[in-house]
């Protein structure tokens, strides 16, 4: 496709409103590897200028590409749901995943949850352009906080150390590296030391869990009777056990 | 005027949405509203009979937007209720016939000459839901207290919220008191604590809505029944009155909450 302005598509489909003013073409995709597979940002010129750089760059190296797992930094485009489902089926030819879109539009961000994709890295927003991906992740150098209610349907995944401020509904789904602490009552389920951390533990002020997973064991702890106290789940001897918070 | 748009949705299929979208439509038009219903089901069209109106379609929701008809001719006016109107869904045709962005074009048409534009969502969280919440000023999440549905409602306020619709508000339909106080149904609190949403209101489960769902003679068209009182309440509340709920909608007494503690 070629680079000059008339040549973007008329945005009239779906809620996108209106493109960001026509831009002169820059070679401004940015490659690199992540934990997570591949991020590529595509600038800030056109979608459609971007697309066609980025299926060209991928078609050179289609051995390179063959099998990758994709994300995408949108940066402040508006992408609109047939655009960017038409990438991904473009991007699936060529065996490509696209699985996640980053963004700093809502509208593209929301686009892209509808067509089923992650919206975040970890699956939490980052303020910085460019999370701190190199840094290894040490005892207390990567956590979250959530302030928020995760309602069924919802999956947190994270490098590091998850706190949720708010319950963990039924239909959750919490999956941290580090340890999980939930401020509020966790009904859906978590895996704590998702990547085989034994030491990582999970608490919840009311822990009802689905069921709860510490590195590679599972359990469903039993219903609680009585009053509801703070617990806290950790593995001992291949085991996991729940145990009443003491201070 | 500018009408103000909600849409009614929830989820799960079969807990109510059509029923309580006839009903609040017939009890905000008993205040003197002007409000037009929209049939967002299209494939699937019910609201128009459990209206009792689906003798009188001619031309649907399809039809207007795809230009083979006037706005004006596909609103057929409710004879009982001389401010209330339908727009009912074409039955021919799928959700993929309509975008958001038309369903947002419609009802901003409609927005001029009406006070309450009411949108009946179709089940699930796809093409059809996000068609119907497209346009919402405010949406109303509708429930029954059975687990599934409280989950299903769980995951649509989420989607709500993350559409930047929320916050959403509740309607707890077919509440049985008699089944709460054995213990055997999630009362009102139950549902609350889950969804930790504000109630607008709670329907007890009735017969009489079934028969007038079938007849197609919303039960809010006579007022004494319990169910119809309740939609009325709500239509209050929706205009901004502060109603106290109804004795039924009150929360699980002692000895409900008693015999449930003792199960758990």
């Amino acid at each position: 496709m070629k680079s000059s302005p008339v040549d973007q598509k008329p945005s009239a489909i779906m809620e996108t409103g209106e493109h960001s003013m026509n831009q002169e073409l820059k070679s401004s995709l940015q490659i690199k590897g992540i934990r997570e597979g591949l991020l590529i940002s595509l600038g800030d010129g056109s979608f459609q200028d971007a697309r066609s750089q980025l299926l060209a760059h991928i078609d050179g190296q289609a051995t390179f590409f063959r099998g990758a797992r994709l994300a995408l930094d949108t940066g402040g485009m508006q992408v609109n749901a047939a655009d960017l489902g038409n990438l991904r089926d473009q991007l699936s030819e060529r065996g490509v995943s696209l699985w996640a879109v980053l963004s700093r539009e809502h509208l593209t961000e929301t686009t892209a949850r509808m067509l089923g994709m992650e919206t975040r890295l970890a699956d939490i927003k980052s303020e910085k352009p460019e999370p701190a991906l190199n840094t290894p992740p040490s005892e207390n150098g990567n956590a979250i906080l959530v302030h928020k209610t995760l309602r069924s349907g919802t999956h947190l995944e994270h490098d590091g150390h998850v706190t949720v401020i708010g319950d963990v509904n039924p239909g959750a789904e919490v999956s941290a590296t580090g340890s999980v602490v939930v401020w509020g009552r966790l009904l859906g389920s978590v895996h704590a030391g998702s990547r085989g951390d034994e030491k990582a533990i999970i608490c919840a002020l009311e822990m009802s869990p689905t069921y709860i997973h510490i590195a590679g064991l599972i359990t469903q702890p039993r219903p609680h009777k009585g009053k509801l106290l703070p617990e806290l789940a950790r593995i001992v001897d291949d085991t996991i056990i729940v145990e009443v918070w003491q201070s | 005027m500018s009408a103000k748009a909600i849409t009614i949705t929830s989820g799960k299929g079969g807990v109510g949405k059509t029923t309580a979208t006839a009903n609040l439509a017939v009890a905000l038009a008993s205040l003197n509203q002007k409000v037009v219903c929209i049939d967002g089901d299209i494939g699937l069209r019910n609201l128009d009979v459990v209206m009792g109106l689906e003798n009188r379609i001619v031309y649907d929701l399809v039809d207007v937007i795809e230009g083979r008809c006037r706005l004006r001719q596909a609103m057929i006016r409710d004879k009982r209720m001389p401010e209330l109107h339908l727009i009912p869904a074409a039955q021919t045709r799928d959700k993929s016939s309509v975008s958001p962005s038309d369903m947002v074009k419609l009802v901003d048409e409609l927005r001029e000459e009406n006070d309450w534009i009411l949108l009946d969502s179709p089940a699930g969280i796809e093409r059809g839901f996000r068609n119907a919440i497209a346009p919402a000023d405010e949406v109303i999440v509708i429930t029954n207290p059975e687990v599934s549905a409280v989950r299903d409602a769980d995951r649509i306020i989420g989607l709500i919220e993350a559409e930047e619709k929320g916050p959403a508000r509740l309607i707890i339909n077919r509440l049985n008191p008699t089944m709460i106080k054995h213990g055997d149904m999630l009362s009102a609190d139950d549902v609350l604590e889950l969804l930790a949403i504000e109630l607008l209101g709670i329907i007890p489960e009735d017969e009489a809505v079934m028969v007038s769902t079938n007849r197609g003679t919303p039960v809010a068209l006579e007022e004494k029944n319990p169910a119809a009182k309740a939609f009325h309440n709500i239509a209050r509340r929706l205009m901004g009155e502060t109603v106290p709920m109804l004795e039924f909608e009150g929360h699980s007494d002692f000895l409900g909450r008693l015999s449930h503690l003792f199960k758990s």
